[in-house]
């Protein structure tokens, strides 16, 4: 428990951070635009990494295996979103059906419920033996992603799935489909968030059909940290590319202060209640604010103040 | 330019809640025709802009816009046809969204979406001599979010993006009723300006009988779900409100109900 130990874990908690910054900006995608809290990604970060270790050992080039994780994701996402707006089912419920229908999915995927994939066999894109490598490649996706994503949410298409996200009744009084949006915005979610899971597979030199549980706390963990500290740093008035970046820059944050509580002597075990308690916190604390601003005893003190004067 | 035919609604059929919204309106406007709607509360004003706007299937009817029959069309298709401003200025506008954007969401009403960027110099431009003509500073404003914006300053915002393409038909729900007096008087003029320079066809629910005089070249009153009165030309024109109360009486054989419509000046 020295100080040394504790600077030795940070660049791979920086590097670890990165990678689920992708899937943070993803949840960004789901959470913050389309105001949905999209429970799929549980089973979609774990469909990643599947897809992406089962191509990669049978053969198929990391290419095309990170693009097959990435069109998994998608359609995990279409399904959530088909279940939600085609069938009517509540978007948590969309979400929680098909997380619990992955993990089926992931065990046929992969036979066994871990697979490991060496990077002493294939040429991984990331791996935990080589942090400095693994940083520069997960910044490269995150830069290029967050570049696209920015281009196209600016474009007529990304408009109509933000005004969706904003205000359905304004969306359709204006002509805007807001289901086929919801559908877009959620394939698009968690099309990211397996391409994340698809680097962390191979980060960890293994998928496993668990490696998404509480992926969605850590993901809104990240987004949160993100919006609050860029909030801090911009008072509001925020560029939407840096309100991504901010959610990826929030994982890593997520992931140093793990690696400090970890150092503190906190057991593994408890990780888990510790990042719920966490997200619980920040989604209560702006709620909580608002209440008091408006409540009686507030004014009552705004009220002696008054006199005082 | 607008047939409604017999449309009926009902909601809650079946259960203890039953109300019977809609019984039989049938309508036609002209084109140009700028008709007030007035009537009590449950009378089916707001039910019958929802009605043609689609928010929900009918129970019976057909709605007829400009010779489409348009009864079984979803209401975001609808949207092509149709501008609309609501009660709530929440409603008409996304608020986490900048008013420019939310000029060009309006400008692409009905229009396919696609991969060019959303807002165009050209457009900018456009918007930027449109919020002039508004005349409440929102031309210096254009990437500020809605959200900043104060209730009449959104209906005007709304009442522009309404109109920005050229609307078959323009919705107004009771748009001023949740604005103070001199805003909504304000709103009411930039409304009557749109419609003539346009020289569009629309219908206003109002709760103030005086509005309902003063604007437009039809009134219309509404009473449990029916269109009672239907008052155009010479002999709106010469309308007072002691007259359209007589009239209520006369064909409803009871007393106009609403107070609020009888006292708002």
């Amino acid at each position: 428990m020295t100080i040394a130990s504790l600077l030795a874990a940070l660049p791979a908690s920086v590097a670890q951070g990165l990678l689920w910054g992708i899937m943070a900006i993803g949840v960004f995608i789901t959470f913050k635009i389309l105001d949905i809290a999209d429970l799929t990604v549980d089973g979609s970060i774990a469909l990643g990494g599947a897809v992406a270790v089962m191509a990669i050992t049978h053969g198929v080039s990391i290419g095309v295996a990170m693009v097959l994780a990435t069109v998994s994701g998608l359609a995990a996402g279409l399904v959530t979103g088909i279940l939600h707006t085609l069938l009517g089912i509540p978007d948590i419920l969309a979400g929680i059906l098909s997380q619990i229908s992955l993990y089926s999915i992931n065990m046929n995927i992969m036979g066994k419920s871990n697979q490991a994939v060496s990077v002493d066999r294939f040429p991984l894109l990331v791996t935990l033996r080589d942090i400095p490598h693994t940083v520069i490649m997960a910044a490269i996706f995150l830069v290029v992603l967050i570049a696209i994503l920015y281009w196209y949410f600016g474009t007529e298409q990304g408009a109509m799935i933000r005004a969706t996200g904003c205000n359905v009744n304004m969306a359709r009084a204006q002509g805007i489909n807001t289901n086929l949006c919801k559908v877009i915005g959620l394939a698009l979610s968690n099309g990211l968030v397996a391409l994340s899971g698809a680097l962390i597979a191979q980060y960890q030199g293994n998928a496993d059909v668990n490696m998404g549980r509480g992926a969605i706390v850590i993901g809104l963990a990240a987004v949160i940290i993100g919006q609050v500290i860029s909030e801090a740093l911009f008072k509001r008035q925020i560029n939407f590319a840096l309100r991504m970046l901010f959610a990826a820059i929030g994982a890593v944050i997520y992931y140093m202060v793990i690696t400090f509580v970890l150092w503190l002597g906190l057991p593994s075990q408890d990780m888990k209640l510790f990042s719920a308690i966490v997200v619980a916190v920040f989604l209560a604390v702006p709620y909580l604010k608002g209440k008091w601003n408006t409540s009686f005893a507030h004014a009552e003190i705004n009220d002696t103040e008054g006199v005082e004067d | 330019m607008l047939e409604l035919k017999n449309i009926r609604k009902t909601f809650n059929k079946g259960t203890i809640n039953e109300k019977p919204a809609l019984r039989g309106v049938n309508l036609t406007l002209e084109d140009g025709d700028f008709a007030t709607v007035i009537g009590g509360n449950g009378a089916g004003k707001s039910t019958m802009l929802n009605a043609i706007a689609g928010v929900w299937p009918l129970d019976a009817g057909k709605v007829i816009i400009n010779g489409t029959d348009v009864t079984h069309i979803p209401e975001y298709k609808r949207a092509k046809y149709l501008g609309r401003v609501f009660q709530d200025p929440m409603t008409g506008t996304a608020a986490d969204m900048q008013i420019m954007e939310n000029l060009s969401l309006a400008y692409r009403r009905g229009k396919s979406h696609g991969l060019r960027w959303s807002i165009t110099r050209a457009e900018k431009e456009k918007y930027h001599e449109l919020l002039k003509e508004l005349d409440l500073g929102l031309e210096d404003r254009m990437t500020s979010k809605v959200g900043l914006l104060s209730g009449g300053q959104r209906q005007a915002l709304t009442l522009l993006m309404a109109t920005i393409q050229r609307p078959e038909l323009l919705l107004l729900d009771e748009h001023t009723a949740a604005l103070d007096p001199k805003t909504a008087a304000k709103v009411l003029e930039l409304t009557d300006k749109f419609v003539n320079e346009g020289k569009l066809t629309a219908l206003m629910v109002t709760h103030n009988m005086h509005d309902a005089i003063a604007h437009g070249n039809r009134l219309i009153m509404m009473d449990e779900g029916r269109i009672i009165i239907d008052i155009k030309g010479e002999e709106k024109k010469k309308l007072t409100v002691e007259d359209l109360l007589a009239k209520f009486e006369q064909v409803s054989g009871s007393e106009f109900d609403s107070d609020k419509a009888l006292l708002s000046k």
